[in-house]
């Protein structure tokens, strides 16, 4: 299979008054063509982060660090220039659905309105051709073109979801990212937005990257997965490999697949991962993951344990998962 | 504490909530009038002492009005409210503050609920000052270390000098519970507590309303879109939609079991972490949105987008809440068909 992502050692650091914050720090991963890769992690481990980074479009004080390497379709974006990557890259080839998206749009405009000038702001066409355009688009997500004369306030959550999704896909991009898309929706809902997720995908010949913090989700949408841990990989495999019988091997994967509840079995007893992620501006020497983990040895303290190839395609990087 | 299946707490009878519509003057002159809208219309159940109670649906079905009728924080249009063997649909303002006492309330955001000036020994102080407990401050402190206790935040001392942006999420809803607990609630409404909160946080949490719960013997009603929660959380649910339930049982039985087809579609959309199970979602078996609850669907009011509908489901009036034994009760007439 084609890859169309490759990302290498990828360091992005928020440099604030009180030092850098390490929300990325040497991540590498691949993406293929038409897959879906999952990241899931805890609340600030670094998902939003790897997403922007794609878009080479960290929000202020954050940098991508010299030597890490995007390429995207053969192309090594951190040598394009910005003017290049507005032109080419971001919303071309790569778009993101941010996290709370919905949420964001402009009150006092109708949708039609800023479908307008997302779509004139990058092509060239007039009122009507992107009218119709807008049309198209609407009836793929499934609305009916009326809603372009209708305010955010006039419109459910999953309806606003379909308008941010819409507006991602626009300008044909290959790659699209869906940050915590269905976070904010109830469960009906989430399940129509995931089905027009899948429908689109197919139709565009797209591949998703896919930011949860729901490993339930994750099963459901993701052909691969990336587990993060306080801004490295923790464990990335196939849906297969993650959440098949054998389980996954990273200690963190483990405890946070037995805080998920489950809904077709009983679970008497939930466990949950005591303590918080560490400070990224001083992380924990050794393993990240050391001061929480439920296998900790005394190495994990000292060393960092290196992200290795356990399986053919299950990476792990954890003291305890030699080979 | 054992749970007498006769010892009711709370029963709520036909509540109805109507919200008059917002009317714009030319619409008043135009004689245009815009429909009620029935938020809540026609709800019964009872809530036994000791027990979880979980009130299920999706977003729109009247959750939260049912919350706040039930924290008294708004009037029903119809209906009553009995608490623990008093009728309080109707009190007056002291009577109200003292059910408020009883009767407290778990908001979901633990960030914005706590104030960020405020050391956690005073966000803990305000409410035993807000509803004028006795005691001095050696008093108040002592019970605000009971409280602290309770929520496992150990040792309280250390807690009490800190702010809340000193806290993580799971301790913030730590003291936002221990604030509710303070003033020796009898009940707790918790209107989807853990909902923007991370997993692993939200499994602390649970865990430990779970052992508050048991340790104290409170009622909670839980109020949730999210099923899997549900399941592991409470004993009973009843499931609402458009304002109505349409299916009522013990947990277990209602999501191992379910008689309504809605409250089917609300299982099936629901994922797992397991593999090969991909594509659990499939096609729904529900589609479209929630009707307004201005525009209820005459007879069973979910035959819209029910996928067993028949033309009698829409002609013949709305089915009542029918009992099939142990306690499980559903609103579908073609139940035996499907
Ligand atoms: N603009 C910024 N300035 C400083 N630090 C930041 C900034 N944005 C993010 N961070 C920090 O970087 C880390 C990673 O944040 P990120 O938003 O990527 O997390 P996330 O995994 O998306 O979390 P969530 O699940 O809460 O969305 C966190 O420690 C966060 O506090
Ligand atoms: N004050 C009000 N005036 C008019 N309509 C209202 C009012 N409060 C709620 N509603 C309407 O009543 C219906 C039920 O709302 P409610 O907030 O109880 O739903 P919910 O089940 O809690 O939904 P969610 O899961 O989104 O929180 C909705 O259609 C809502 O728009
Ligand atoms: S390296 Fe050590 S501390 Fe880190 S996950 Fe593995 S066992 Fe736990
Ligand atoms: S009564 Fe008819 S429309 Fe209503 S749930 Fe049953 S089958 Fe569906
Ligand atoms: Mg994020
Ligand atoms: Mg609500």
């Amino acid at each position: 299979m084609d890859k169309i992502l490759e990302v290498k050692n990828l360091r992005l650091y928020y440099h604030t008054s009180k030092g850098a914050v390490r929300a990325l720090d040497d991540v590498s991963f691949d993406l293929y063509k038409g897959e879906t890769l999952g990241l899931v992690g805890e609340s600030g481990c670094g998902k939003t982060t790897t997403g922007v980074a794609l878009l080479k479009m960290p929000s202020p004080p954050g940098r991508i660090e010299d030597g890490s390497k995007i390429i995207l379709a053969g192309r090594d974006i951190m040598t394009l220039s910005e003017k290049e990557v507005r032109k080419t890259v971001r919303w071309e080839q790569v778009s993101m659905v941010f996290q709370g998206a919905m949420n964001c749009l402009t009150p006092v405009y109708t949708i039609g309105k800023q479908m307008m000038e997302t779509l004139r702001e990058h092509r060239d066409m007039d009122k009507k051709q992107a009218e119709e355009l807008i049309k198209e688009y609407l009836g793929l997500v499934g609305l009916p073109p009326e809603v372009m004369g209708r305010y955010p306030h006039e419109m459910s959550g999953g309806m606003k979801q379909r308008i941010v999704i819409a507006t991602a896909l626009f300008l044909k991009p290959k790659l699209v990212i869906l940050d915590e898309p269905t976070t904010a929706l109830d469960v009906i809902v989430q399940a129509q937005i995931i089905n027009l997720l899948k429908k689109l995908k197919k139709t565009f010949d797209l591949s998703f990257i896919f930011i949860t913090h729901d490993l339930s989700l994750e099963a459901e949408i993701s052909d691969r997965i990336c587990v993060m841990y306080a801004g490295k990989i923790a464990e990335l495999g196939t849906n297969q490999q993650i959440y098949g019988k054998q389980g996954p091997m990273h200690p963190y994967t483990e405890k946070l697949l037995q805080a998920t509840p489950l809904l077709r079995k009983k679970v008497e007893s939930l466990s949950y991962i005591p303590g918080t992620p560490p400070d990224l501006i001083d992380p924990p020497k050794g393993c990240r993951f050391h001061p929480r983990c439920h296998k900790v040895m005394d190495k994990c303290s000292q060393e960092e344990p290196p992200l290795l190839e356990i399986e053919p395609g299950h990476m792990v990087a954890c003291w305890r998962c030699g080979k | 504490m054992s749970i007498n299946e006769n010892d009711v707490i709370l029963e709520i009878k036909n509540l109805k909530k109507h919200f008059a519509p917002h009317q714009s003057l030319a619409q008043t002159l135009t004689g245009k009038n815009r429909k009620v809208v029935k938020a809540v219309d026609g709800i019964s159940f009872a809530i036994r002492r000791g027990e979880i109670f979980g009130l299920i649906g999706e977003s729109g079905s009247g959750k939260t009005t049912t919350g706040k009728l039930v924290m008294k924080l708004i009037d029903p249009t119809s209906g009553s409210i009995i608490f623990n063997g008093e009728d309080v649909t109707i009190t007056d303002k002291e009577r109200t503050q003292a059910y408020r006492r009883q009767v407290q309330m778990i908001f979901q955001d633990p960030y914005a609920s706590l104030n960020p000036r405020f050391k956690i020994k005073d966000v803990l102080e305000e409410p035993l000052i807000i509803h004028k407990l006795p005691g001095d401050h050696v008093e108040h402190e002592r019970m605000i270390i009971k409280a602290l206790t309770e929520v496992k935040l150990n040792p309280p001392e250390e807690y009490m000098g800190r702010f809340p942006h000193m806290l993580s999420g799971g301790q913030r809803q730590r003291i936002a519970t221990a604030r509710t607990l303070i003033l020796n609630p009898m009940m707790l409404v918790a209107d989807e507590p853990v909902s923007m909160i991370d997993l692993s946080t939200r499994a602390e949490i649970l865990h430990m309303m779970k052992d508050v719960q048991r340790d104290l013997g409170l009622t909670y009603l839980y109020i949730t879109h999210d099923l899997s929660t549900a399941r592991y959380f409470t004993d009973r649910i009843a499931v609402m939609y458009l304002g109505r339930i349409v299916e009522m049982g013990n947990a277990d039985d209602v999501i191992d079991n379910p008689l309504h087809p809605y409250t089917k579609a609300l299982i099936d959309a629901v994922p797992e972490p397991v593999t090969g199970k991909v594509d659990i979602i499939k096609e729904l078996p529900i589609s479209g949105e929630i009707p307004s609850p201005a525009n209820i669907p005459p007879g069973c009011r979910f035959h819209t987008r029910c996928p067993y509908a028949k033309p009698e489901c829409s002609a013949e009036a709305e089915p009542e809440l029918m009992d099939v034994g142990n306690g499980h009760f559903h609103a579908c007439r073609r139940y035996k068909e499907i």
